[in-house]
């Protein structure tokens, strides 16, 4: 009598979760990371889950997570790129002179003037693309393993950028490219929610499109209660976000500097929070425009046809040698946006800047569900593993693990990540 | 005699010294099945990879329709109306059915993304008439039977209005009743005017499907021959023997 009557519970759950058409793997690493959070919070005394320390992290996320949804894309190619700790230090490096130096000094622009932020971005661009599409071509045309040809652009970049610099400390940066770090450049309270609302409204917007789409082809659709929970859950995970960032005041000795800084004094009182980092959203929008490459463009769908048989994909009159010119080009394009997060964090470019990324980078890729056989990967995925990772460092940190137990403690996570998805894809049969 | 389909003249290819494909001429008509036979490194799977763009001849003439034609890539030969169906299916395992049918061939919305909704609306129509079983259709094709993977083969083929079709070993892998299937079809296709390259180590399959085969041993023709000319012996003959069967000329 009871065994029907327990079965029956379990497959309405999954009943539920089969008409969300959420991603369970997915689900299992929100909640793996949920896990994690409280953990750290009662541990901690509930400093790990204030405003402050929420803010920290993701701004100390953004770096790696941006690099991560590029390797997403190296790896599912069935490559891999050692090398992105060292080419985001030879960004920093470029970007830290030609603003402190080529472009003031040399070009007679002067300290401070406007245009110097954005030449300085494009020069890392640049930078970041060449180097990339030079590795891309040693794979893909040269035929040399990607491996090997990142592990000597990781001890070629990462002294290239000693040599630009001199191996010195090169700052203070551009006030405005500062503003690309987190702490010095946030939208404010206001700002932020705009920005939340237009953010619930394109979820929806989506959610409607997606529908409407399958819809006009007689294709089967979630039933509509399904659709609108999905749609709530993001909603409510939007605004409670931005809520969170918005309710972290500016400490008032810092307000107190940037009033003077203007000429002006501090109404008495006065408060005002962070809101959300411009770096933050310069990742939302990277990973946006990835997520739109790797589902919705034909660069995307070669790639994944490429890691999942690169001979079919071939065969099928993709050229192949220029796709991996292209997703190493793209990836030196984010190592290049993550050196302008990295140093405008840190105000300036250091000679260590990005030591031991690349470790970073891949384990946060692998954690978010990339698989190094190829052909499958989320760059969503590769987000949250870098968040996963982040808040693993920095809660130990908090908790006062040992620094060298913080690493053993990271690296069996990371095998035991790997394990975990190994016996989920047998179990559900997924490849 | 009516200008064939295809004709490949006088084809050579070598791979570091070794001579794959020695002078080989070929040809096929429409509506007609041509077998190609011959031992494990004959040079049937080169010689037909040639016309499908995998590799590049080294010497020799290729004419489609009676126009002499240049094949690098396997676009090129796409472009004259040439699919093939290879013996590995090349599928790429962790895509849907969808996404491998138009692979290299996306549908794209006027903003240029690609059109899952309408390319999977495509795949049902098709699949409908080649293999109405057919319903896995947004699961990845890892997930699929080998007679469905063969389906999800052929419908590339046949999607794409092939005129000329190149089969290589595309019973190899299938069970009775889905080989079954495969020889209907190859009728049907014939019915309709294509031209069919089939390739097969099985002799008996050759001359149930074939009109005419041509054999091959150590890269060089043997020679082609009309299947009612001669007997399943005479074949093997040829492939084993390297030698022309007494009666046909």
């Amino acid at each position: 009598m009871s065994t029907p009557e327990t079965a029956a519970p379990a497959r309405r759950d999954k009943n539920i979760f089969a008409a969300l058409e959420l991603d369970t793997r997915l689900l299992g690493m929100v909640g793996a990371f949920i896990l994690l959070c409280l953990a750290f919070n009662v541990m901690t005394d509930g400093r790990f889950l204030t405003p402050r320390n929420i803010f920290n992290l993701t701004i100390q996320t953004v770096s790696v997570a941006i690099m991560a949804t590029g390797m997403v894309f190296v790896i599912v190619t069935r490559h891999i790129d050692l090398s992105v700790g060292s080419l985001l230090a030879t960004c920093s490096a470029v970007m830290a002179m030609t603003q402190t130096s080529i472009l003031p000094d040399m070009m007679g622009l002067g300290l401070g003037h406007p245009l110097i932020p954005w030449l300085t971005i494009a020069a890392g661009l640049i930078t970041g693309i060449v180097i990339g599409a030079f590795h891309g071509f040693l794979v893909g045309y040269m035929m040399i393993p990607a491996f090997i040809v990142t592990l000597g652009g990781l001890l070629v970049w990462r002294n290239v950028a000693w040599y630009l610099t001199n191996g010195q400390t090169i700052g203070p940066l551009d006030q405005t490219f500062q503003y690309f770090g987190g702490t010095n450049g946030t939208l404010g309270t206001d700002l932020s929610w705009i920005v939340a609302v237009i953010a619930v409204l394109a979820t929806v917007y989506g959610l409607w499109q997606a529908r409407r789409s399958k819809q006009s082809h007689d294709f089967k659709v979630k039933p509509a209660w399904a659709e609108v929970t999905l749609g709530v859950i993001a909603g409510a995970a939007i605004l409670g976000f931005i809520a969170i960032l918005n309710s972290y005041d500016i400490p008032s000795r810092r307000l107190a500097r940037m009033f003077e800084n203007r000429g002006e004094t501090m109404p008495e009182g006065f408060t005002a929070a962070y809101g959300l980092p411009i770096s933050v959203l310069l990742l939302i929008a990277v990973a946006i425009f990835m997520t739109l490459l790797a589902r919705r463009t034909r660069l995307g769908r070669y790639i994944f046809a490429t890691g999942g048989n690169p001979d079919a994909a071939e065969l099928s009159g993709i050229n192949t040698k220029m796709l991996t010119v292209k997703i190493f080009a793209l990836m030196g394009a984010l190592c290049a946006i993550s050196a302008i997060v990295a140093s405008a964090r840190l105000t300036n470019h250091s000679n260590d800047i990005g030591t031991l990324d690349e470790l970073r980078v891949i384990a946060a890729a692998v954690i978010g569900g990339t698989a190094l056989s190829g052909g499958i990967g989320t760059i969503h995925g590769a987000i949250l593993g870098a968040l996963i990772m982040q808040s693993l460092q920095s809660g130990m940190a908090m908790v006062g693990v040992d620094a060298p137990l913080q690493n053993i403690v990271v690296g069996i996570v990371l095998v035991l990540a790997v394990l975990i998805d190994i016996i989920y894809r047998k179990r559900t049969g997924a490849k | 005699m009516t200008t064939p389909l295809v004709d490949m003249r006088n084809i050579s290819i070598s791979f570091g010294g070794v001579r794959a494909v020695d002078d080989v001429s070929i040809d096929l008509h429409a509506g007609e099945v041509v077998g190609l036979l011959g031992h494990n490194g004959a040079g049937k799977s080169t010689l037909i990879k040639i016309l499908s763009g995998a590799y590049r001849k080294d010497s020799g003439q290729i004419f489609v329709n009676g126009k002499e034609v240049t094949i690098n890539s396997p676009r090129d030969a796409r472009d004259q109306n040439i699919e093939t169906i290879y013996q590995t299916l090349a599928l790429a395992d962790n895509l849907d059915a969808a996404s491998n049918l138009f692979l290299g061939r996306e549908l794209t919305t006027p903003l240029g993304f690609v059109d899952d909704a309408k390319m999977e609306a495509e795949t049902r129509k098709i699949m409908a008439r080649l293999n109405p079983n057919f319903k896995k259709l947004s699961e990845p094709v890892s997930a699929l039977s080998g007679g469905q993977r063969q389906s999800v083969a052929i419908a590339r083929a046949v999607y794409f209005n092939a005129k000329i079709l190149i089969m290589d070993e595309p019973t190899a892998a299938l069970g009775v009743h889905e080989t079954k299937m495969v020889a209907e079809l190859i009728d049907e296709l014939k019915k309709q005017g294509l031209g069919i390259f089939l390739i097969s180590h099985d002799t008996h399959e050759m001359m149930e499907l074939c009109d005419r085969v041509s054999v091959m041993k150590n890269g060089q023709l043997v020679d082609t021959v009309r299947v009612e000319d001669v007997t399943e012996d005479d074949i093997l003959g040829m492939i084993i023997l390297g030698k022309k069967p007494s009666k046909a000329a």
